[in-house]
């Protein structure tokens, strides 16, 4: 064969196998649940590689022109926007297309703050959620989810709040008694539960009285409570101060059974206060007896 | 009206990235879902350490190194994005992305802080190579959904999604 009709013969065979490549069109759905089946027809004849391809999952198969290409359920389950080329000898025929989140919820990342707060506080609660289906895709359409806020003592606090872009939150009040809260959001058959802690409050009417004992003098608080009239942590920092002769005496005792207590010099004409955080109790002016 | 953010300039000024390849960023104006206001440092580095991702996203999978992901993705989005890589090796595949814009909007500031949720309306090239020869190139319109947490020192993003514009 001379040189001149080897060439045009090559020149042929590379034509002939263009056109058997772009007669493979691509026809991929423009949208696909994540996890479920598919398939992709094909034309022509002869061996090709598909490739589907995003940031989050690739697929690679050798596949055969003029069948349909199976896509089997659960092979391509991550929610993105993919690419797909099919490619054979030189040519390649591409298409883009969408994994869409499966809509059913079935895992929920909830994250309730804080963990520990004073009783009667107003929006003193926030939670805020993601939503997800099985194959932890975040689910971006519209998912009610009803959040609950429940203590033994007081009314469940329910609110539910539609997510968008896979994101719902609310803020709820603490009861205006101690205890644990258990404070759950849902979403379709999914629940997730984080416990509150709730405590007493700053003490409220913080009072002392004065007795005489020997040449001391005793000094004990009321029971201390806070404004909705739960008992005050053991514990509590209750801060005595006695004020006499120009000079100061400074006795810091724990909250113990919900009173706190101290001994003072007796001095006449002191000056005694009691205080806890920020909180100012009652003032005495010792003159023998209260 | 839109704003223009020289953030990714800086960045990529200081890695040494050719001019022509950094992608133009705007950013929308916040319109927050949540009680917590966004302070605009925090804005500027979610925004930075976001686009900076995108740096990472890339060289990590053009180079098929799951390594490159741990100084931008954490959680599930590593873990997928990792896994994609390993598919990639294993059938001797890697992707080129390159973006070229990005139209970015920050949408949820959870309440106790600790997640950024932001939309970006993309346009990048994928390039799609096996063994090292280029099957396909196509430019891409999409729109990511990504949630990004803090960390010690950036944040970091938990999800990367697209979905459809």
């Amino acid at each position: 064969m001379s040189r001149t009709a080897l060439i045009f013969a090559t020149i042929l065979l590379a034509a002939a196998l263009r056109a058997s490549a772009q007669d493979a069109t691509l026809d991929v759905p423009k949208s696909v649940v994540a996890g479920t089946a598919f398939s992709i027809p094909t034309e022509g004849s002869g061996q090709a590689t598909l490739y589907i391809a995003g940031p989050d999952q690739v697929l690679k198969r050798d596949v055969q022109l003029g069948q349909p290409i199976a896509i089997a359920a659960g092979d391509l389950y991550n929610a993105g926007h993919y690419v797909a080329v099919l490619s054979s000898g030189s040519a390649s025929n591409t298409a883009q297309f969408d994994v869409l989140p499966v809509t059913q919820p079935a895992s929920i990342s909830f994250l309730a703050r804080p963990s520990r707060l004073p009783v009667d506080l107003q929006n003193g609660i926030t939670g805020a959620v993601y939503v997800f289906d099985s194959y932890s895709n975040l689910i971006t359409s519209p998912v009610p989810v009803n959040f609950q806020l429940s203590v033994a003592s007081a009314p469940t606090q329910t609110r539910t709040v539609t997510t968008n872009q896979g994101a719902a939150w609310t803020g709820m009040n603490s009861a205006s008694k101690e205890g644990n809260a258990k404070f759950t959001a849902m979403a379709g058959g999914v629940s997730a539960t984080r416990v509150i802690n709730q405590v007493p409050g700053e003490p409220c009417g913080l009072k002392m009285s004065a007795h005489k004992a020997g040449d001391k003098l005793n000094l004990i608080t009321d029971p201390l409570k806070d404004c909705t009239g739960n008992a005050v942590s053991d514990g509590t920092i209750v801060t005595f101060t006695e004020t006499w002769d120009g000079g100061q005496t400074t006795v810091d005792v724990p909250l113990k059974r919900d009173v706190a207590q101290a001994e003072v010099p007796a001095h006449m004409g002191a000056h005694l206060s009691v205080a806890t955080g920020t909180v100012m109790g009652n003032e005495i002016r010792w003159e023998g007896q209260e | 009206m839109k704003r223009c953010l020289l953030v990714l300039s800086t960045v990529l000024a200081a890695s040494g990235a050719l001019a022509a390849d950094q992608p133009s960023v705007q950013v929308e104006p916040t319109t927050l879902q949540g009680p917590r206001p966004l302070a605009k440092q925090t804005e500027s580095a979610v925004i930075r350490d976001y686009l900076q991702a995108w740096q990472g996203l890339a060289a990590a999978m053009d180079q098929n190194r799951p390594d490159l992901l741990d100084q931008d993705f954490v959680g599930e989005a590593r873990e997928k994005l990792a896994a994609t890589i390993a598919v990639q090796t294993k059938s001797g595949v890697h992707v080129h992305y390159q973006d070229r814009t990005h139209d970015i909007k920050i949408v949820f500031y959870s309440p106790e802080g600790l997640s950024i949720q932001l939309v970006d309306n993309i346009q990048y090239d994928q390039q799609v190579l096996d063994q090292g020869k280029v099957v396909a190139e196509q430019p891409v319109h999409a729109r990511y959904v990504a949630v990004l947490t803090p960390t010690e020192v950036q944040w970091k993003v938990r999800i990367l999604q697209s979905e459809p514009l």
